[in-house]
């Protein structure tokens, strides 16, 4: 780990002033992938601003009946809170999809939101790659790249984001509350995240000295069915090769009403396709559907040299988590076999 | 906030109930702390990266991977390893089960078990045998003893299912 020097924000305004006047400062949260990057020098910050004095552990629900969840809450936190449980349980779901438990105690949703890519050139200092050193290569493009970005990715990353939460939190619509220098300001989180295009280093659309404060969840969605569905290389504690997000709504003439599906795993950031999405309304929850629906979200996928699989996988993964929808039997995180 | 580079820290932890105060490195990890600092050296460092759980211990009662927490961030925590846990005259639950279903070969991953099972039994998520095994998913055992490990746990919570019953 490169040698840094440690401040501790007291107030929010101090820890934006203190991004302002460090360069290459990074802030400190629950560390769980901070650190890790630090220990292997792919991160290699001078200043760690340590943001765990804020008053950013809250979650309350909010006056429209949506929810707002601080920054610092961890992921456990979310994933067990009675009212996401409840109204919001494909997040809950997918929280318990990612990492292990000691890991998601400490990591926090703002830190999920900034967690960077698993590609192991990004990790290993000692080859090229465009995201951790800009215009130095990019071998995953013709190297190992099974697990790699069969969606809006560019000639200089392929690298896919590895959020469970961000994937469910795209398919809900959630809303990222920042503030920087010149004030508070919201962003979709469809456009937190970015595609890697010719700057592959910006994960998101942050800018300078901006702090995640919280993320809201638009109102309860009352009567949607849902599920997550993660595919990976062992049953637990992997992440997702294709994983797919469901939020569904089927009115009494057994149509569906409302369809919000995001892949995991295929691109730089969580892949939504809202006019694909739009093909299922009105239409009946019939795999035939699914099927026509997911050939349009996956229309544009690009294989490299060792992924074609996902592109099949990905199809048949978001038929199956909307059948598990449909059906109410979203897949358990528990008892690993898939229905 | 001072901008000046800085090296020395001062913290205080509680760990195990004794309350241990240290001057030290901004990089230091928590679990480099109880081993290097505090002579505590039941935490084992496995991978060292957050992904074997060999180094799991209990801040404010939530088991957490110490290797990848900087001391100096989590000062005023209230820390418990395997140090804390048990004795061998008076074995915790979950270290006498441990003994009683093989649940362990070479032994090095076996502290972190025994804290994560604690954190897990205290969560009260788990309930089932599947439950056990995605909730004890973070630690590793080189030796395969994961059937032992499981049975262990599903004796202690079928036992004292409440966590406050236990020790």
């Amino acid at each position: 780990m490169k040698r840094f020097t440690y401040v501790r924000a007291a107030s929010i305004d101090q820890a934006i002033e203190s991004l302002s006047v460090h360069a290459d400062a990074k802030l400190l949260a629950g560390g769980t992938n901070l650190i890790d990057l630090m220990k292997y020098d792919v991160s290699t910050p001078t200043t760690i601003i340590d943001i765990n004095d804020l008053p950013l552990r809250e979650i309350n629900e909010t006056a429209d009946g949506g929810l707002r969840v601080g920054a610092l809450v961890t992921n456990s936190e979310v994933a067990i809170h009675p009212f996401v449980a409840r109204h919001y349980p494909l997040l809950a779901s997918a929280i318990f999809a990612g990492a292990s438990a000691q890991l998601r105690n400490a990591a926090t949703v703002g830190g999920n939101l900034m967690q960077r890519t698993r590609c192991p050139y990004f990790y290993d200092v000692l080859t090229p790659c465009n995201k951790r050193a800009p215009g130095s290569g990019c071998p995953a493009r013709t190297g190992l790249n099974r697990n790699h970005a069969i969606l809006g990715a560019s000639q200089l990353c392929v690298a896919t984001h590895p959020s469970d939460m961000c994937v469910a939190l795209a398919a809900i619509g959630a809303t990222i509350i920042v503030q920087g220098p010149n004030g508070v300001r919201s962003i979709p989180l469809a456009d937190f995240h970015r595609l890697p295009g010719d700057s592959p280093e910006k994960d998101t659309t942050l800018v300078d000295d901006e702090i995640i404060l919280d993320i809201f969840l638009p109102p309860v969605l009352e009567h949607h069915r849902y599920s997550y569905l993660k595919i990976r290389d062992r049953l637990s504690y992997a992440f997702a090769i294709v994983s797919a997000a469901v939020l569904l709504t089927i009115n009494d003439e057994a149509a569906v009403s409302l369809a919000h599906i995001a892949l995991g795993g295929v691109a730089h950031k969580p892949w939504r396709n809202t006019a694909a999405e739009a093909l299922l309304i009105g239409r009946p929850a019939s795999r035939v559907n699914f099927d026509q629906f997911a050939s349009m979200l996956l229309s544009g996928s690009v294989a490299l040299s060792e992924n074609d699989f996902k592109i099949d996988l990905a199809h048949r993964t978001v038929v199956r988590a909307l059948e598990q929808a449909a059906s109410r039997t979203p897949q358990s995180q528990f008892d690993k076999r898939v229905h | 906030m001072d901008a000046a580079p800085n090296t020395a820290h001062h913290v205080a932890y509680t760990i195990n109930g004794v309350i241990r105060m240290a001057t030290i490195e901004p990089w230091v990890t928590l679990l480099d702390l109880l081993r290097e600092e505090f002579d505590l050296t039941g935490t084992k460092k496995g991978c060292d990266h957050g992904q074997c759980g060999a180094c799991t211990v209990l801040i404010n009662g939530i088991r957490i991977n110490s290797c990848l927490v900087l001391a100096v961030s989590r000062s005023g925590s209230v820390v418990t390893t395997i140090e804390g846990i048990g004795t061998p005259d008076q074995l915790h639950p979950l270290q006498a089960a441990f003994v009683k279903h093989d649940a362990l070969q070479c032994g090095y991953c076996t502290p972190g078990q025994i804290c994560s099972a604690i954190g897990l039994i205290s969560e009260g998520i788990a309930k089932t045998r599947d439950e056990i095994r995605e909730g004890m998913s973070g630690n590793l055992c080189r030796c395969g003893a994961y059937i032992g490990i499981v049975d262990a746990i599903e004796e202690v919570l079928a036992a004292a299912p409440d966590a406050n019953s236990l020790p």
